[in-house]
Order: structure tokens, then C-alpha cells, then sequence
């Protein structure tokens, strides 16, 4: 530990030159890196635009926002939307009623009531179950949840809204349990003990304190959580079926925006046709959806974080 | 009922004033390492008893052991009894909610709800089934809390918009609405500057009237200032209680004589 030994000149010569040099390399590597990132997603969005960009030229927008019917592989063929947004709106719907209260309430245990070996333990299986496979969801869906719906509501069909919606829930609530926690978990202790002391249980405490000065956190993870039902992919394309339809009925086989894209890009629809540039339109409005959801949120948090630090 | 519970004169000092909080050889732990020693001292009724002593000698352990705030700290152990007004508040059958609603509390950092004026001062009896008039009581509160003149026109905005100062008058007047018997503050006034500092000072007087107060402070001219009785504390242990006169101006003690002449701590 003494001073002399470890001490080097400050001018070191080339011994430093040479580490310098390595040091640029590495950082113009890094810079690569990031660079190729951001590329890979200025591309897809172009080409996205490019595409969807032919397509509005056969088609005009306000058919493809308006319209009822989505027929684009049939004839009489016909572009309209509406029953795929219907269709991803219902499985989001359902998917957040699970997810919401269920994710809210794990949230404020976890956050309030959970003892700290209780919390430490059960946060990374949050985590973890949020990296679980979709497909896995799907299969799930399939042969679990909906042989499950038939046996109760026997005119439920092989494909579903419900079963998708419920998986899809599950799916998103260790999301929204996460992101709620750590709303929850933002607001500052002084408030807590600020409550407790004025003779407030912990239940006042937690929903009328922390709760309401958490609230633009909490709705901010459950638009996530909506956000990535919307763009949920795997599980809706297994269960929910391949039927673009207008309804309001779990029970039925409907189609989402994600499903239709699998669909056709595993199809054999020649590439360059109208119908399949239909692809490109839907992606262009999920992701305009999913990406303007994803603004907000993470805006609201933003601005929900400034006013406690 | 000092007398029984206290023998010895240093730890009853105001035997004229009826005695509203006992501590009965108190000792508190973290974890195995004590902050509070073998700590015996009765505060007496409308008076303000100041609690002094160097960082860390355990005043706001003792502090919030008097509303059994220390029972959110996990691994805290405590021995020996608090009494208020002659009962045990650690009793098994004893609600610590029930405590809390008579000893209130103001905090280091001025801590308001982040909703309105109007709301935070009404929150605590509003929680508690309050079935007066709130408004009324949430003006008695703020008047009490020499405030209501510099927010009664914007009762409905958000109490996050005050000043410094004026949060910590908003805290205590958050406090006064529960109607409680004794608040404890913990160095109420050092996020403040010396004007509002003044302010909550000349309020402390005041609201001795009507209430017991409790005040942790670092600044011994505060404790000189405001308080009826002193105790200083050094390392969880109590050197000396008496007289805030007494304290300052003949000390019993050589280590209270060299705090308070600002000779250490
Ligand atoms: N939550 C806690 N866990 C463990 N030890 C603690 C905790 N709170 C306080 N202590 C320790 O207990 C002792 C007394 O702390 P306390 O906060 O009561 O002191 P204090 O006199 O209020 O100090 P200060 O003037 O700095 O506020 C200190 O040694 C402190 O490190
Ligand atoms: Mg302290």
C-alpha cells in the first residue's frame, strides 16, 4: 500500500499511447454496435413505410381504416381493417382484465405488505416468468384453456377469442405486476410513514396515499402491459384462430393484426401483390399503435419520477 | 404518579405539571447493538421537553418509540415500558393506530401528501370516521398552525406548491386535525430557513397550550429557546433531564456542560 510503488509518472510515454489507441478502438467498436442497432430499426421502419407506402396506392386509407370487412386473399376482395383492430381489441380487452387487477394487486402485496425476504424472493420470478416463450402460452391455450371454456360453454369453438385473451393475461401480468411495483415502490417512505403516523392502517396507507401518488406510475404500466397484449403474437395466432370478424363473442374464432401477419408471410401469397403488402399496412398500424402507446407511458413515468426526486 | 415511577429527582424534574408520557428503564435495540440504554424520564403535560445530543446517540429511536413508530424497523427490540397517561402503549392489547391517533408526529423533512391543502389536513380524521365538520376542523387546524392566513384562498391546490416553511406548518396542522395530546417533532425545523424556522418556533409556544410537545433538535440555541425541559442523551443514554434553565445555565454534568457550550457533539 505504500505510495512510491504503485505511483506511475503522470507522462508515461508510449507504454499510454498505445493503451489510448485501444481505447479508441474499443470505443469505435461500441460505437459500430450502437450504430448497427439503430440501423436495423431506421430499415425495418422504412421499408414498413415504403411498402405500406404501394399499398396505400391501390388502396385508399381511409377503406383500409373504415372498412368492415377484410377479405384481402378472396374475392370479392376488401381492405378494411376494422375486424382485425376488432379482433386484437377484444384478446387486449380480455387480457387486461386479468392482467390488471391481478398485476395490481400482486404489485401492492409485493410492494406493502411483503416482508423483504418474501419481496426478494418472489421479484426475480416475476422476471423470470415474464421471459417465458409465448409459444409456450399458445400450446397452453390450446390444450389446457380452451377444453377448459368448452366444458363450461359448450358452444365455444376449437379457436377463441377467450382463451387467447387469457393466456395473453397471464402472459402480461408479470409485466404489469413489475411495473406496478415499482410505481409503488417510487413513492417516497416519508409519505408512508407520514400516513402511519396520523393512525392510518397499512390498508388506508396503501390505497389512499401510495396508491393515488402512484396512480400516474400504475397507469402507466398497465398501457404497457396493453401495448405488449397488442403486439402479442404467438399465443393469438395458435388460439384465437384465423377468422377476421366483427364480434363481440369470446367464444368465436376471430383473427388479430399479429395472427393476419403470420398468416400471410407463411402463406403463399406471391411477394409484390397487393395482398401481400397488406402485411406491411397492418404492421405500419401496430406498430403507429404500439409505438404512440409506448410514447405515453413512458412519458407519464417520466414525469411521474421528476416529481419525487 | 411520577413520583412512583420515578425516584430519582434528575428524571422528574417538572413534579408541579402532571406527567404524560413515563419511560421505565428503556432500552432499545437494532438488531444486538443497543441505541437507547436503560433510558428512564417522565414528560411532563403542556410543556415542551427538548431531547439534544451528538449524532446518532439515539434521539429519534426514543422519539419514535413514544408512537410506536420503531415498530416498522424490522429486527428493533426493545425492554422496559412506556406509559401514556399511566398505561403501557406496548401492551399486547394496545392498537399502535389507536397510540398514534393521540401521539402525532412532524418529521426531519417537511412530507405532505401530494394532494391538496384542503385534503391532507383533512386526511387523518377523515380516515379515522371523523363526523363533524371537517371544513371547520381543518380550519381550526390551519389557524392553529399559524398558516391558514397564507393558504385559505387555495385550499384546493396542491400542497406540493408551498414552500418549504409553510409545508412543515401544513405537516403540523396535518397533525393538530387528529386532535392529539402530545406531538413529537424530530428536528421540525432543519430543512427550514431561519424565518420559517422563527415562525414555527413562536407556533411551538403556542400550541403548548393545548398540547404536549416533544422536539428532537440539533441546535442547542432552539432547545434554549423553546423548550421547558432539556434532555440530553449520549449514546443512548440519558446524561442528564431538568430544567431547560438549569441545563444550560448549571449543569450537573461535565458532558452536558461541554455539549451545550458547543465544547463537542
Ligand atoms: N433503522 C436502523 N437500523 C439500524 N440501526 C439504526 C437504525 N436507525 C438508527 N440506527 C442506529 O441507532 C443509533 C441511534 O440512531 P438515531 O437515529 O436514533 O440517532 P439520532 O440521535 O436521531 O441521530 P441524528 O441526530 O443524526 O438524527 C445510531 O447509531 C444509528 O446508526
Ligand atoms: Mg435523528
Amino acid at each position: 500500500m505504500s505510495q512510491g510503488s504503485t505511483a506511475k509518472p503522470l507522462l508515461a510515454g508510449a507504454g499510454t499511447r498505445k493503451s489510448r489507441t485501444k481505447e479508441e478502438l474499443i470505443r469505435f467498436v461500441l460505437f459500430l454496435c450502437a450504430f448497427l442497432s439503430i440501423l436495423t430499426t431506421l430499415s425495418i421502419i422504412a421499408i414498413l413505410a415504403w411498402e405500406a407506402y404501394s399499398f396505400f396506392r391501390e388502396v385508399r386509407v381511409l377503406d383500409f381504416l373504415s372498412g368492415t370487412r377484410w377479405t384481402p386473399l378472396l374475392e370479392p376482395r376488401s381492405f378494411g381493417v376494422l375486424p382485425l383492430v376488432a379482433g386484437t381489441l377484444q384478446i387486449v380487452i380480455g387480457a387486461s382484465l386479468i392482467a390488471i387487477p391481478v398485476g395490481l394487486a400482486s404489485a401492492i402485496y409485493l410492494a406493502e405488505f411483503a416482508s423483504a425476504g418474501v419481496r426478494r424472493a418472489l421479484k426475480p420470478v416475476l422476471e423470470i416468468l415474464a421471459g417465458i416463450p409465448t409459444v409456450v402460452y399458445g400450446y397452453f391455450a390450446l390444450t389446457f384453456v380452451t377444453p377448459l371454456i368448452a366444458a363450461i360453454f359448450p358452444q365455444t369453438q376449437i379457436f377463441n377469442a377467450a382463451s387467447a385473451s387469457i393466456v395473453v393475461g397471464i402472459m402480461v401480468l408479470p409485466m404489469t405486476a413489475s411495473l406496478c411495483d415499482d410505481a409503488l415502490r417510487a413513492v417516497p417512505e416519508s409519505l408512508r410513514q407520514g400516513a402511519f403516523a396520523l393512525g392510518a392502517t397499512q390498508f388506508e396507507v396503501t390505497l389512499r396515499v401510495v396508491l393515488p401518488a402512484a396512480l400516474s406510475g400504475v397507469m402507466a404500466s398497465f398501457v404497457l402491459a396493453a401495448s405488449r397484449a397488442i403486439g402479442e403474437t404467438m399465443a393469438v395466432t395458435l388460439a384465437a384462430g384465423a377468422t377476421p370478424k366483427m364480434t363481440m363473442n369470446p367464444l368465436e374464432s376471430i383473427q388479430t393484426m399479429t395472427a393476419y401477419i403470420v398468416q400471410v408471410s407463411l402463406g403463399d401469397t406471391p411477394v409484390g401483390t397487393v395482398e401481400y403488402q397488406t402485411i406491411f399496412a397492418v404492421a405500419t398500424l401496430l406498430f403507429a399503435i404500439t409505438l404512440s402507446m409506448n410514447i405515453i407511458a413512458h412519458r407519464v413515468l417520466a414525469r411521474f419520477r421528476e416529481v419525487y426526486e | 404518579m411520577n413520583t412512583q415511577t420515578t425516584p430519582d429527582a434528575q428524571i422528574s424534574p417538572a413534579a408541579q405539571s402532571r406527567s404524560v408520557l413515563d419511560v421505565i428503564d428503556l432500552t432499545i435495540r437494532y438488531g444486538t447493538k443497543p441505541a437507547i440504554r436503560n433510558v428512564s424520564l417522565s414528560i411532563p403535560q403542556h410543556r415542551i421537553t427538548a431531547i439534544i445530543g451528538p449524532s446518532g446517540c439515539g434521539k429519534s429511536t426514543l422519539l419514535r418509540a413514544f408512537n410506536r413508530m420503531n415498530d416498522f424497523i424490522p429486527n428493533v427490540g426493545m425492554e422496559g415500558q412506556i406509559l401514556y397517561l399511566g398505561s403501557d402503549i406496548y401492551a399486547r392489547e394496545v392498537d399502535p393506530v389507536e397510540v398514534r391517533r393521540r401521539i402525532g408526529m412532524v418529521f426531519q423533512k417537511p412530507n405532505p401528501f401530494p394532494k391538496s391543502i384542503l385534503q391532507n389536513v383533512a386526511w387523518g380524521p377523515s380516515i379515522n370516521g371523523f363526523t363533524g365538520n371537517l371544513e371547520d376542523r381543518v380550519e381550526q387546524s390551519l389557524r392553529r398552525a399559524a398558516l391558514w392566513e397564507e393558504v385559505n384562498d387555495r385550499l384546493h391546490e396542491s400542497a406540493l406548491a408551498l414552500s418549504g416553511g409553510q409545508q412543515q406548518r401544513l405537516c403540523i396542522a396535518r397533525a393538530l386535525a387528529m386532535e392529539p395530546d402530545v406531538i413529537l417533532m424530530d428536528e421540525p425545523c432543519s430543512a427550514l430557513d431561519p424565518v420559517s424556522t422563527a415562525r414555527i418556533e413562536d407556533l411551538m409556544f403556542e400550541l403548548k397550550e393545548r398540547y404536549t410537545i416533544v422536539i428532537v433538535t440539533h441546535n442547542m440555541q432552539q432547545a434554549a429557546r423553546v423548550s421547558n425541559l432539556t434532555a440530553f442523551l449520549e449514546n443512548g443514554s440519558l446524561v442528564e433531564y431538568g430544567e431547560t434553565d438549569q441545563v444550560f445555565t448549571r449543569p450537573r454534568n461535565q458532558r452536558t456542560e461541554e455539549y451545550v457550550t458547543g465544547r463537542f457533539g
